[in-house]
């Protein structure tokens, strides 16, 4: 195998050229390895050589996001390599999410693979771990010998395209990406093992750590309903009937926003449940039990609320990912916010 | 309770004259058995096909999977209170057909029947596709309604399975398990110095297609009990659900229950199995906070040291873990619970649908939404042409050359929260 080439990218400060009076420092290249490089270059043992380094200044790069990625993409693109290494930043917050940015984009935009290096605490950790490896420093540059340690085996694996294993194993900040394997024994006897470790007071190590939990305030209650305009959403699959938009029964990847002018009752003739994870008799023979579009609208007449908002959004909640989930949400929000809507009714299943 | 099972180890199944058992095959009378399911009046059409291990065969819409057994000594009889009296089981001899199944397949009765390949990257996922399969292929009249529906096929299923069961009345087994059980008092003075752990079984009782039934009662109608383990593993509990297939608890994963089997492995001598609590599944919050409270207090009650919660479905469900787990833990009493994932066919989304950090112990039979493609068969059993729309397939799930693309949650078994499985998930 021919070596591997590295292109590598470093700010200001770093390259030697000078530390916040220097920070605007646009990017330049040189053929060749610059500060940190010399480190990394030498890690690599011929196997792979740091080909070129790209110098930008943090503030340039961080308030020219656009120009800077662009300029820095035709700068890599031009020697062809096969990884991109950023940093390591390690508590530099703007250098640290300088790093991200570029790794993320080269990744994006060339389709090579990328890794950088910064403390676990540095912005730019929180806002690339899921897209780009990033193996976890010391929050100085006290640290660049063991960063180095740690980052060389896994670019070079990550050039040669060999699978990485765990965050534990690489030494990189958890991307929080589930992967599933064969296990030695069967899930009862791993449980059966860990209750009697527990029991003794051992270590042991749960196959899945709790997540810190979203859990949303409530907003105050609207003090006149007679003036609110009311929006029905549901994740119980009421659709109209045929489903036109083919949300999934389960793990739906979409959601349906659709018309209820004029309707005052949805029926088994109009609608219909996409939704798979209950027996659909009850809600394909009144949907309103599910979406109650027949009430709302005696409540409108009669004047308890101010209207019923035209569409109602739709989808199944069966299995669905909560990262889907809540970027529909975050969609509906603000559609139903700019349509003047006070309050909503969310019904499941 | 004591309580032997007998097996009789089948290596092949095929059709003849005569169902019997001969040299390690199944022989089958495939009008016999056709005509006894076909007794079922909600039935157009009954048909019956073979799968063994091995062989390019995809089975769906698959519904439930049950191994055919029969009581030899002891009170009861197999199914009790849907085929048999309602005689309490657990005791005595049973005789079992280790390596065979009868599944049940045919249209589908709401989305979440599942497909088992018997060869190729699927087969690795259920642990079905090991056995030498009888499946029933069904046929509804028209205008059946889904739960009569799943009645139907529920008790074709048992009924099959007792069928063949019976070919084994007479026989000797190849092995013999023996299971027991002691009343608690004389168990803990036998072990004094040994943990005292239980089994909390979560039961499937969502209604509307989700249910489970314990001596043909339907879980969600009752209060968390306690129950014999070897009563579980002599056909107490039978599954009558369609919640997606990945983590749904077959009929036969109960009757062979590895959290049952590995809790005997261990008792007597790192740990003292005391017995098992199961509860529901029920999905109004007042039913889920009083049956989670009854779980704990029994577990209190019970005096145990430990204990072991499994799940079956996911999602709401999932609330009923996290509940279970929280206040067993609050009793003072180590928990280790068993689930599976739901974190997107890409891995990066939130796993779990409750979280609570007293749930420090978790084992994980995977994440049902990882996408895998299963390639052509050269026959099918059932219909492909409801991929698209059952739980964990989606738009153009079905290829034109007959391959499929789905998430693991169509795939029966695969992701099974009765720890049956090899298959986990670690973070990266």
């Amino acid at each position: 195998m021919a070596k591997i080439k590295a292109v590598h990218y470093i700010n200001q400060f770093f390259a030697g050229i000078g530390g916040e009076e220097k920070a605007d420092y646009k990017p330049e290249v040189r053929e060749g390895i610059v500060g940190p490089g010399m480190a990394i270059n030498a890690g690599f043992k011929g196997e792979a050589e740091i080909v070129a380094t790209i110098i930008c200044g943090d503030s340039y790069f961080n308030e020219n996001i656009e120009e800077a990625k662009s300029e820095i993409i035709e700068m890599v693109k031009k020697y062809d390599p096969d990884i991109f290494i950023a940093g390591p930043a390690f508590n530099a917050g703007r250098y640290g999410v300088a790093c991200g940015t570029i790794a993320d984009a080269v990744h994006k935009e060339l389709g090579i693979p990328v890794l950088t290096g910064m403390y676990v605490e540095n912005p730019g950790a929180d806002m690339f771990k899921k897209s780009v490896y990033i193996v976890s420093t010391k929050n100085s540059a006290a640290g660049m010998r063991n960063a180095v340690k740690q980052m060389v085996p896994l670019a070079l694996k990550l050039a040669k395209g060999e699978e990485i294993e765990s965050p534990e194993e690489e030494g990189y900040i958890a991307r929080g990406v589930r992967k599933n394997y064969f296990a030695e024994k069967r899930g009862s006897e791993r449980a059966v093992d860990m209750l009697l470790k527990k029991l003794k007071g051992e270590e042991f190590v749960t196959e899945f750590p709790m997540p810190d939990f979203d859990r949303v305030e409530p907003e105050a209650a609207i003090k006149d309903m007679s003036k609110a305009k009311i929006a029905l959403v549901t994740s119980g699959g009421i659709v109209p009937k045929g489903n036109p938009d083919h949300i999934e029964s389960s793990s739906a990847s979409k959601y349906g926003k659709y018309d209820i002018e004029g309707i005052k009752d949805l029926t088994k003739e109009t609608h219909e449940t996409a939704h798979g994870g209950y027996d659909p008799v009850y809600a394909n023979e009144d949907p309103d039990r599910v979406l109650p579009v027949d009430v709302l609208r005696d409540l409108e007449k009669e004047g308890k609320i101010g209207s019923l908002h035209r569409y109602f959004y739709t989808t199944v909640g069966n299995g669905t990912a909560v990262a889907s989930a809540k970027a529909f949400a975050e969609k509906i929000a603000k559609e139903l916010l700019s349509d003047g809507v006070n309050a909503v009714i969310l019904t499941s299943t | 309770m004591r309580l032997e099972l007998g097996y009789l180890f089948i290596e092949d199944v095929q059709f003849g004259e005569e169902t019997k058992l001969e040299n390690k095959t199944l022989y089958v009378n495939k009008d016999e058995l056709v005509n006894l399911i076909k007794e079922d009046e909600h039935f157009e059409k009954v048909d019956l096909e073979l799968a063994r291990p091995g062989e390019s065969i995809r089975i769906t819409p698959v519904k439930d999977v049950v191994e055919p057994r029969v009581k030899v000594e002891g009170p009861g009889g197999v199914f009790p209170g849907m085929i048999s009296k309602v005689d309490t089981v657990g005791s005595g001899k049973t005789n079992v057909l280790k390596g065979c199944a009868v599944v049940t397949a045919g249209k589908i009765v709401g989305f979440q029947e599942g497909i088992i390949d018997m060869t190729g990257p699927g087969a690795d996922y259920t642990p079905f596709s090991k056995l030498n399969n009888v499946v029933l292929v069904c046929e509804p009249k028209e205008g059946l309604k889904q739960h009569e529906h799943e009645r139907a096929l529920r008790m074709a299923g048992f009924k099959a399975a007792t069928y063949l069961g019976e070919v084994a009345k007479n026989l000797t087994p190849d092995e013999v398990e023996i299971f027991e059980t002691e009343p608690m008092l004389e168990s803990i003075n036998k072990y004094p110095e040994l943990p005292k752990v239980a089994y909390v079984q979560m039961l499937q009782s969502q209604g509307l297609l989700h249910d489970t039934y314990v001596y043909g009662v339907d879980a969600k109608e009752s209060l968390p009990t306690i129950i014999y383990p070897t009563e579980i593993m002599d056909g107490a509990i039978v599954s009558g659900n369609c919640v997606s297939a990945c983590d749904k608890n077959t009929t036969y994963h109960h009757l062979n229950n590895p959290v049952v089997k590995d809790l005997f492995a261990k008792h007597g001598k790192e740990l003292n199995f005391i017995g098992v609590i199961i509860t529901n599944e029920n999905v109004y919050l007042a039913d889920k906070e009083r049956s989670s409270n009854w779980t704990a207090k029994l577990a209190e009650f019970l005096g145990l040291d430990g204990v072991l919660v499994s799940q079956e479905g996911f999602g709401n469900p999932d609330t009923d873990l996290i509940m279970n787990c929280k206040k067993i833990e609050q009793k003072g009493i180590k928990t280790v619970i068993i689930t599976d994932e739901y974190a997107g066919r890409d891995g990066a989304s939130q796993s779990l649908a409750d979280a609570d950090p007293l749930a420090n112990a978790v084992v994980t039979g995977g994440n049902a939404n990882e996408v895998i493609t299963l390639p052509p068969m050269d026959k099918i059993i059932g219909d492909t042409s409801y991929v698209d729309t059952i739980a964990g397939g989606f738009d153009g799930s079905l290829k034109e050359d007959g391959s499929i693309v789905v998430e693991l949650q169509a795939i029966t078994g695969a992701t099974n929260e009765l720890g049956f499985n090899k298959l986990t998930a670690k973070g990266y």
